[in-house]
C-alpha cells in the first residue's frame, strides 16, 4: 500500500506540495513512483520560470517511458533539485524528502484550496 | 476485447502489470523492469509468449513453397532443426520476421508475431493461391491451439531438465532438453500431451522457448517457476522482453521492420538466401545488395548525459536531420540510453558521432557496433 503523508496536499495527476509561507515543494507520490518503477531521468524546469496551474513542467522517464509532471500550483520556480537529477533513483526510494522536484513561490494561495486532502487522494488511488 | 493468454490469472496473481500488445492483455512488468532484465541476463527469467502465432505448413511441395515465400534458405534446416527468416513483399519489404522450424520431412512450424498473424495468413494465402503445386502444400493457422513461454538465462540449463524429464519423440531425437542445441526443436511428452521445446529465444542468453497446448503450458509455467526458484528465476514482461531484445540489436517488427523497409536495409541481410533461386522480393534485394541501400539500421549509445531516446527521435549528424530513432531505451545492463534508428548509409559507420533530438535539445551519441551488449 502506498505511502500518503497527513501534512501534504496532492494533485489529481499524482503530485504532491509541502507548504511553508508562500513557498511550496513539489514532488511526485509514492503511488507515482510505485506505478512509474526504475526513474532512470528526471528533467527539472529552469529557476525562475513563471508556470501556471497544470502546465506540464518537469519529466519523468522510466525504462519504458517518459512522463510528465504538472505543476499543481501557479508561480516562480525559485529553486531546483540538483540532487535528484543526479540520482533520479531518489525518486523511487524517497519520493517525500530526498526526491523533491522543485520550489515555487506561490503567485496564487487560494490555488491550495483546490488540491485534495489526503484522504481524499488515498480514495482515488484506492488505498 | 483483448484477448487473454492462458496464463492471465497466473499474471495476476504474480502482481503483473498489464497492458495492450498485438491485441492480447499482456504483463509488461512484475516488479520492474530493471530487475527483470538483469535476472535474465544473470540468471533466469519466464516470458509468457502465447500471443505469439502458429502456422503448419506441410505437404510434398510444403519445403518449396515456404522458399519461394521466405527469404531464408529453407534446404537448410534438417528435422529438428529451425531458422530466423523473413516474408517481404514484391517490394522487399518485410511483412513479417519469423522461425521456421523442420518438425519432420514434410512439416513445417512457422512462428510468427502477435499483431501481424492475421497479415500473415492472408498473405501466405495469397501466395498459394498462385503457387503451381498448391495441392501439395497444406497451410493451417494453428494459433489459437497453442500456448508458450521462454525461458531464458545463463542458469536455466541447470533445472529445466527437472522440469521437463522424458526424451523427446518427435522433432530432434535427444535424452533430455538440454541436450538440444541452439535452434533444435524436439517433441517432448510432458503432463498427458506433447511441448514442442526449442533452444531459441529473443534475449541474446542461452534458454528455451516451449509450445503447447493451454493446460501444458500452464502446468510448465508454474513448474519453471518453482524448480527455478533457487537460481532465481523471476516471471519478466514485455517490458524487459523489449530492453534484452534492444540490446542484442533484434529487431520487432513495427520498430525496425515494416512493409517499407527491407531486410537488407534492417540489416539482417545474413538470413536472405540470394542464391537459392526465385523467392517474393528477391530482385529488389538482390539489388540493394549488389548497388546500396538508402537507409540503414544502425545501433547507438548516448554519448553524454541525456533522458533515454525513444522511438521518432530525430537522428541528426553534422547539423542536420539525418534519420529518425526506432527503438531507444535505458540499458539496464549498460546502465547508458541505447537505440537503434535509421541513417543513411553514409553516416553508418561505427564511431560516427550522431545527435539524438529528445524534446526539442540535442545531446551526443555515438554509433555502434551490432549487439550494442556483448557479455562479459
Amino acid at each position: 500500500m502506498s505511502n500518503v503523508p497527513s501534512d501534504l496536499k496532492y494533485a489529481k495527476s499524482h503530485e504532491w506540495v509541502r507548504v511553508a509561507g508562500d513557498v511550496a515543494t513539489v514532488g511526485i507520490t509514492d503511488h507515482a513512483q510505485h506505478e512509474l518503477t526504475d526513474v532512470v531521468f528526471v528533467e527539472l524546469p529552469e529557476s525562475g520560470r513563471k508556470v501556471k496551474a497544470g502546465e506540464a513542467c518537469a519529466v519523468v522517464e522510466s525504462v519504458k517511458t517518459a512522463s510528465d509532471i504538472y505543476s499543481p500550483v501557479s508561480g516562480e520556480i525559485i529553486e531546483v533539485n540538483k540532487t535528484v537529477a543526479d540520482n533520479p533513483a531518489l525518486v523511487n526510494t524517497d519520493p517525500y524528502n530526498g526526491g523533491w522536484f522543485y520550489k515555487i513561490r506561490l503567485s496564487d494561495a487560494a490555488e491550495l484550496n483546490s488540491l485534495l486532502a489526503p484522504d481524499a487522494y488515498k480514495a482515488q488511488i484506492g488505498g | 476485447m483483448l484477448k487473454r493468454t492462458p496464463l492471465f490469472e497466473a499474471h495476476q496473481k504474480l502482481g503483473g502489470k498489464l497492458i495492450e500488445f498485438g491485441g492480447w492483455e499482456m504483463p509488461v512488468q512484475y516488479t520492474s523492469i530493471t530487475d527483470e532484465h538483469l535476472a535474465v541476463r544473470n540468471a533466469a527469467g519466464i516470458f509468457d509468449i502465447s500471443h505469439m502465432g502458429e502456422i503448419t505448413v506441410s505437404g510434398d511441395a510444403a519445403a518449396e513453397f515456404l522458399n519461394s515465400v521466405l527469404t531464408n534458405d529453407i534446404r537448410k534446416l534438417s528435422p529438428g532443426e529451425g531458422q530466423y527468416t523473413l516474408m517481404c513483399n514484391e517490394r522487399g519489404g518485410v511483412v513479417d520476421d519469423l522461425y521456421a522450424y523442420q518438425l519432420s520431412g514434410n512439416v513445417f512450424f512457422l512462428v510468427v508475431n502477435a499483431s501481424r498473424t492475421p497479415d500473415d495468413v492472408q498473405w501466405l494465402q495469397k501466395q498459394w493461391e498462385a503457387f503451381p503445386k498448391k495441392a501439395d502444400v497444406h497451410m493451417t493457422d494453428a494459433s489459437h491451439n497453442y500456448a508458450a513461454v521462454a525461458v531464458q538465462g545463463p542458469r536455466v540449463a541447470e533445472f529445466i531438465n527437472e522440469c521437463i524429464t522424458i526424451p523427446s519423440t518427435s522433432g530432434m531425437r535427444v535424452a533430455k532438453v538440454t541436450d538440444l542445441k541452439k535452434n533444435q526443436i524436439g517433441g517432448f511428452p510432458c503432463h498427458g500431451a506433447s511441448v514442442l521445446v526449442s533452444r531459441t529465444g529473443y534475449t541474446g542468453e542461452d534458454g528455451f522457448e516451449i509450445v503447447g497446448r493451454d493446460d501444458s503450458i500452464l502446468h510448465i509455467w508454474n513448474l519453471l517457476l518453482e524448480k527455478g526458484k533457487p537460481f532465481g528465476i523471476k516471471p519478466c514482461g514485455l517490458g524487459a522482453r523489449d530492453t534484452l531484445r534492444t540490446e542484442m540489436c533484434y529487431p520487432l517488427y513495427g520498430h525496425e521492420l515494416d512493409e517499407n523497409t527491407t531486410p537488407i536495409e534492417a540489416g539482417v541481410g545474413f538470413f536472405v538466401g540470394l542464391d537459392k533461386g526465385e523467392f517474393v522480393g528477391r530482385p529488389v534485394l538482390a539489388d540493394q545488395k549488389a548497388n546500396g541501400v538508402k537507409k540503414k539500421c544502425v545501433a547507438f549509445k548516448m554519448a553524454e548525459k541525456s533522458a533515454p531516446p525513444r522511438p521518432h527521435y530525430p537522428i541528426w549528424v553534422n547539423g542536420a536531420k539525418a534519420g529518425e530513432v526506432v527503438s531507444g531505451t535505458q540499458s539496464p545492463s549498460l546502465n547508458a540510453g541505447i537505440g537503434l534508428g535509421y541513417v543513411p548509409p553514409e553516416f553508418s559507420k561505427a564511431g560516427t558521432e550522431i545527435e539524438i533530438e529528445i524534446r526539442g535539445r540535442r545531446s551526443k551519441a555515438v554509433i555502434v557496433p551490432k549487439p550494442i551488449y556483448r557479455k562479459g
